[in-house]
């Protein structure tokens, strides 16, 4: 299958393992990933908070890079803030035949036009709804038994359900939960999975933003979970690069790891954690994830 | 053709009960109603109250949706109770039983029933809830721009059943947040062409530690709102006003962030993450690093800034150097940048005013109505 595909900002930057580690799994999945290198950042909600226009046209803009890609069946992305983002630009723009002329009169000096209708999806949906949850199970080399796996979504692609696309036939908000056990792994479920990690405010509020990564990350070890999860590289940063400060904050050890969905599925599919760049990680999955009773581990 | 109701059903509730000034602890009660299944929630915890158990707390008056006070959670989530219909809750509900509790980030006084004054009323005082009339007061009415009033509909239909407050993340680590249905009601006078004190209100709130820039950008208020209010929307067109039309610069960083974030992009393409957070402390220049509250960040990130070097996790390079898209496109990112930014007005498009094009509302994309105009 062959993409669109728009890796985001953070993943190229703060967190390079999530691009690394895409760039590995894709072939064990037959992804053809065709890089939108081109494209600019989708503003991650601060662009259109600034101005929802240029927003909405720089992202038009990305749409429309996308839909030239030969052969490509859809746009696919590995961050939930860019899914969510993308996601409420084009739900203006899809909306409104005039707004959507108006934009796309701005990108028309560079030969470019958004058509209605891109499919953009993050790397989570497309596992399970282009995959396949059962072809998945079949390409799984080293199930992930023993392991205990916590969720952690990001806000940006659980809400709002309606723009999302989330329904009872399409339950994308439990979906990490299904490709977690698809690969062999137990789910764990805790009070933070769907709740904010506290990235957007780190520079406005500091101690509030890490103070919901840090109880988060705290409810998912009374929980009994071994590592969290996550499809969103902001949420990385304030789970993982910020884990020490959270730590202090909420006035606990925390020393959870959190590894990028592609290194869950990755691990799964048989690479080595030096592969998907896991010692990359503030908080070492290698450190703290007990490899000798795993069946992770007896395979590395 | 009148419509077709199922016969009735059995439902089983399992509700929240709490009484504090009993000195127990708060327990789950579970009773089975028998109801048809497009009645509401509330009618069921009526009928559990009527038939059960006449010490049932719960808030109720007008049961169709317009006086806000049931507001519960059902399987979790935020809710109208006389606005949710017990299939759908049964359909949501973890094997059959559906659960309903008081509303979260408010005292319980009983039951499900919370301390609304507590936390609601008194945040929606703090934004000083009413006109403050531009002088000279006409004699007759006031003559506005029927789009400008237009735009503050969405915030009007607010019917402050405190869902929004209940659910709202940033609250949760921080109780004093002003919040989500305050900030909306807030946006209702900013966006009033009568008012007179738009700076000083958007002034106040932005440099409120807890005011519009304490916002977390989570959506559990749009997610929750039976209303379709959109008060994090709302929250994000004060700031807009506030930093793009008052050039407000607060103390919180919200403007400072704002901008290193817009010029960043502008002038890459995509994010440079060293970049933008001494900016955001200490300015939107590349000598925004060396002002002391960049200093100072620096050095409180320390832990983490040492382990991401050590890691490899940050490269000097990856601190030094941003990441750009190529030339060409960075010029068609700029251009894009300057078109826009260079309009007399904005343009921002609300589909809660100007529906979809399908629905046969009128498609057109207004100026923003904001003190700009």
């Amino acid at each position: 299958m062959k993409v669109a595909y728009w890796p985001g900002c953070v993943s190229r930057g703060f967190t390079p393992e999530l691009h690394g580690s895409m760039a590995k799994v894709a072939p064990l999945l037959d992804l053809e990933l065709v890089e939108l290198d081109r494209a600019c950042c989708t503003g991650a909600g601060v662009i259109a908070e600034h101005n929802q226009e240029l927003a909405d046209t720089l992202n038009a803009r990305t749409f429309a890079l996308a839909q030239q890609v030969q052969g490509a069946e859809l746009m696919m992305n590995i961050c939930s803030t860019c899914q969510g983002a993308q996601s409420e630009c084009q739900e203006r723009l899809d909306a409104n035949t005039e707004y959507r002329e108006h934009v796309n009169a701005t990108l028309a000096g560079e030969g470019l036009a958004y058509e209605k209708g891109l499919t953009n999806k993050n790397f989570l949906w497309l596992l399970v709804e282009e995959i396949g949850l059962e072809r998945l199970r079949s390409l799984v080399k080293r199930p992930l038994t023993n392991l205990k796996v916590g969720p952690f979504y990001g806000c940006y692609i659980v809400r709002p359900r309606e723009r999302l696309g989330i329904d009872a036939e399409n339950p994308r908000d439990h979906y990490m939960e299904q490709v977690i056990d698809a690969l062999g792994g137990t789910v764990i479920e805790y009070a933070g999975m769907r709740k904010c990690c506290g990235f957007p405010i780190i520079t406005m509020n500091k101690e509030a933003s890490l103070k919901q990564a840090g109880r988060h990350l705290g409810d998912a070890i009374d929980a009994d979970a071994d590592c969290l999860v996550t499809p969103c590289p902001l949420c990385h940063l304030n789970l993982d690069l910020q884990q020490p400060l959270a730590a202090g904050v909420v006035g606990r050890d925390l020393g959870m790891p959190v590894l990028h969905l592609p290194q869950l599925v990755g691990l799964a599919l048989g690479l080595q954690p030096s592969e998907l760049g896991m010692s990359r990680h503030v908080v070492r999955p290698t450190s703290v994830i007990d490899w000798s009773s795993s069946v992770v581990a007896s395979a590395v | 053709m009148a419509e077709v109701h199922k016969p009735p059903e059995k439902f089983t509730l399992r509700l929240r009960r709490y009484d504090p000034e009993s000195g127990n602890a708060p327990y789950w009660d579970e009773h089975t109603v028998e109801l048809e299944p497009h009645r509401s929630v509330l009618e069921a915890v009526l009928q559990a109250k009527d038939r059960f158990d006449g010490s049932i707390g719960i808030r109720c008056s007008c049961r169709q949706a317009i006086c806000g006070s049931c507001g519960v959670r059902v399987n979790g989530e935020p809710a109208l109770a006389c606005h949710t219909h017990l299939d759908a809750a049964k359909a949501g509900a973890k094997e059959g039983v559906i659960e309903i509790e008081p509303m979260g980030n408010m005292p319980v006084l009983k039951d499900l029933i919370v301390d609304m004054d507590a936390v609601h009323w008194k945040k929606i005082q703090r934004v000083t809830p009413w006109l403050l009339a531009k002088q000279p007061v006409p004699e007759r009415e006031y003559i506005v721009s029927k789009e400008s009033m237009v735009d503050v509909t969405q915030t009007m239909a607010c019917i402050q059943c405190g869902a929004c407050v209940s659910d709202c993340l940033a609250m949760e680590v921080d109780p004093g947040f002003i919040g989500p249905a305050a900030l909306a009601k807030a946006y209702r006078f900013v966006g009033d062409p009568r008012d007179a004190e738009p700076y000083e209100r958007l002034n106040d709130l932005a440099q409120d530690p807890q005011g519009i820039f304490d916002c977390t950008h989570c959506f559990k208020c749009v997610q929750a709102c039976p209303k379709d209010v959109n008060p994090m929307g709302q929250i994000m067109r004060l700031r807009r006003i506030a930093t793009q039309d008052h050039h407000i610069v607060d103390q919180n960083n919200g403007e400072r962030h704002e901008e290193a974030f817009a010029t960043l992009i502008k002038n890459n393409g995509l994010l440079w993450e060293a970049e933008l957070l001494p900016r955001s402390y200490g300015g939107n220049s590349w000598f925004g690093k060396f002002a002391p509250p960049a200093g100072k960040e620096l050095l409180s990130s320390l832990p983490s800034i040492v382990k991401a070097l050590l890691r490899r996790k940050v490269t000097p390079m990856g601190v030094f150097k941003p990441h750009k898209i190529p030339s060409q496109d960075l010029k068609a990112v700029q251009s894009i940048y300057d078109k826009i930014e260079s309009r007399p007005e904005r343009y921002e498009l609300n589909l809660y005013i100007v529906g979809e094009d399908e629905t046969g509302a009128p498609a057109t994309a207004s100026p923003e109505g904001s003190v700009s105009a």
